[in-house]
């Protein structure tokens, strides 16, 4: 119980400085020392968040943007994980594809905006497109760095007992890429979100990014804040569930062992 | 050699011949027939017969580099000779009986330790046999309360444990050991000696040590096989009855035959 408690009273302590800078930004804002036009009070943006949730706008422009948020990742994903594991476990796929694929990562993605643009319009397809191409890199390098990085008298152990392809694949090389594929979920989820409000700030007709660049128009300075809290928030959404994953999936690693 | 010497050799070859009774030689577990192997022309080993019988205990000694791990990998069939062959015995038909343990415990990070010592019942034994079968080897290994942890909270010698557990699970009926203590603590060490002896009277495979330990080699071998640039240099019984004692003059006679030999003196 008191052990609980601590560790309550150590997770507490790390929401104090930002409570403390609210609290300071709140005070701030009503003295007059930040114009409204500038940054809006908490409270403001609280407002807002409160008129935007009853009238179910945030929560359908929420829903728009994690919905391809999700569908990028997915797409861009599955295809980075699938060639990580093609090319780190055939040489021959690797000889064919990788030098390309390397060659190609040197491009931005984000600078494919205005071909995209023309290729797609404003459509879904732009932004699923940005997003998979965002995070398919990160994917694919961490799974092949993963697989490649396996130690290679494991593998032979697992072949001298008799292991099956399969079972090699399953017992040996799979688990012993996982950290470093956790590595490249991580930080693809991060270009996730990034390349989604890039995309959506541009050009969409719906979704966070949107929300925000509408409210800009109309001078709603509140809404634009609430916008980029949510995009944080979000951000950390994700990355803590990826966390969670890790911690369950990785519980062998000395690094997550907690004892 | 002196005078000194040369008594205390015959002093101690007459009671050895006296007390010790040759166990019966059992069939051939292997043979290796004029051997050589070669890396990229490199002669590696050459001209290698070795006839092994059933339960023998053989260990193998040479300087650094000179073919042992080559030798053992070519027994175990992970390397196939580039001239000359190797033949198994009637009752090791495949490589399957055949296992070998590293000088790294080589366990899977990610496993258990039980589900560590079921990987060497792949193919074998499935579900609960195989849980159960790995729970009793792992109490003759003396860790029968460490099957749910990590390989990474063991010590080095527990992790050797393991690996040993592993290797033997399936009952191999030959047993290849690389180096499997040359990590451990002089203490550890001794401890595993003696483990592994007392495993292997019970369970009557061959073993085949490579070892860089003289001692080593004649406290827990039949038969110690000194290589030499490739070859065969020695290959010397060691009719010593079993419980043997450390450091014993016995042994001792025996292995400073063998330093004699591999040193050239
Ligand atoms: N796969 C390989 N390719 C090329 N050369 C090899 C290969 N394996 C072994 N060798 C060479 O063969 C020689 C013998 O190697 P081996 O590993 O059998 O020695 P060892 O007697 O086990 O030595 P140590 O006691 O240090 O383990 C070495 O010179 C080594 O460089
Ligand atoms: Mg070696």
């Amino acid at each position: 119980m008191s052990r609980a408690l601590h560790q309550f009273g150590r997770s507490a302590l790390g929401w104090l400085l930002p409570a403390v800078l609210l609290a300071g930004w709140e005070g701030a804002s009503r003295a007059g020392l930040i114009p409204a036009n500038v940054l809006p009070a908490p409270s403001a943006v609280g407002e807002a968040f409160w008129k935007l949730l009853w009238s179910g706008e945030l929560i359908e422009n929420i829903r728009i943007s994690t919905l391809r948020a999700l569908s990028g990742f997915v797409i861009g994903g599955a295809i980075g994980f699938s060639l990580g594991l093609a090319n780190g476990l055939s040489a021959l796929s690797r000889e064919l594809t990788d030098t390309t694929l390397q060659m190609i990562r040197n491009i931005p993605h984000l600078a494919l905006i205005p071909l995209v643009i023309l290729w797609f319009g404003i459509d879904e397809q732009a932004k699923l497109f940005l997003v998979a191409l965002g995070v398919f890199f990160p994917i694919y390098v961490n799974t092949l760095l993963g697989i490649q990085g396996v130690d290679p008298q494991l593998v032979e152990m697992g072949r001298i007992y008799g292991m099956s392809r399969t079972e090699l694949f399953l017992r040996v090389i799979l688990p012993g890429a996982l950290p470093s594929i956790f590595v490249g979920l991580r930080y693809a989820l991060g270009i996730m979100w990034l390349t989604l409000i890039v995309a959506e700030t541009i050009s969409a007709s719906s979704g966070l990014g949107y929300m925000a660049m509408q409210a800009r128009e109309f001078l709603l300075i509140d809404v634009v804040v609430l916008s980029i809290l949510i995009y944080a928030l979000l951000g950390k959404l994700a990355d803590s569930l990826a966390r969670f994953l890790e911690r369950i999936s990785l519980q062998w690693h000395p690094a997550f062992q907690t004892v | 050699m002196t005078a000194a010497t040369i008594t205390a050799r015959q002093s101690f070859t007459v009671p050895i011949a006296l007390t010790y009774t040759s166990r019966p030689k059992g069939e051939l577990a292997f043979s290796f027939r004029n051997v050589a192997k070669q890396f990229g022309g490199k002669a590696v080993l050459q001209g290698i017969n070795l006839d092994v019988h059933e339960g023998q205990f053989v260990a193998v000694i040479g300087k650094s580099g000179c073919g042992k791990s080559t030798l053992l990998r070519l027994l175990a069939g992970l390397d196939k000779p580039t001239s000359g062959e190797l033949v198994h015995g009637s009752g090791t038909h495949d490589h399957k009986r055949t296992r070998i343990m590293f000088q790294e415990p080589r366990l899977l990070p990610w496993a258990r330790v039980a589900r560590n010592v079921e990987v060497g019942l792949t193919g074998i034994e499935k579900g609960d046999v195989a849980r159960k079968k790995g729970l009793e080897i792992l109490a003759e290994v003396g860790l029968d309360d460490r099957g749910g942890e990590w390989p990474s909270v063991l010590s080095g010698g527990q992790r050797q444990r393991v690996a040993l557990a592993r290797a033997l699970v399936g009952h191999p009926s030959i047993l290849a050991l690389d180096e499997p203590l040359g990590a451990l603590d002089a203490l550890t060490r001794i401890e595993m000696q003696q483990l592994l002896e007392r495993i292997w009277l019970a369970k009557k495979f061959t073993a085949v040590l490579v070892t860089h330990d003289v001692t080593e080699a004649v406290a827990l071998a039949d038969r110690v096989v000194v290589i030499d640039s490739g070859r065969i240099a020695l290959d010397l019984d060691i009719p010593v009855e079993r419980p043997r004692r450390h450091a014993s003059p016995e042994l001792a006679f025996f292995e400073r035959q063998i330093l004699d030999r591999l040193y050239n003196r």
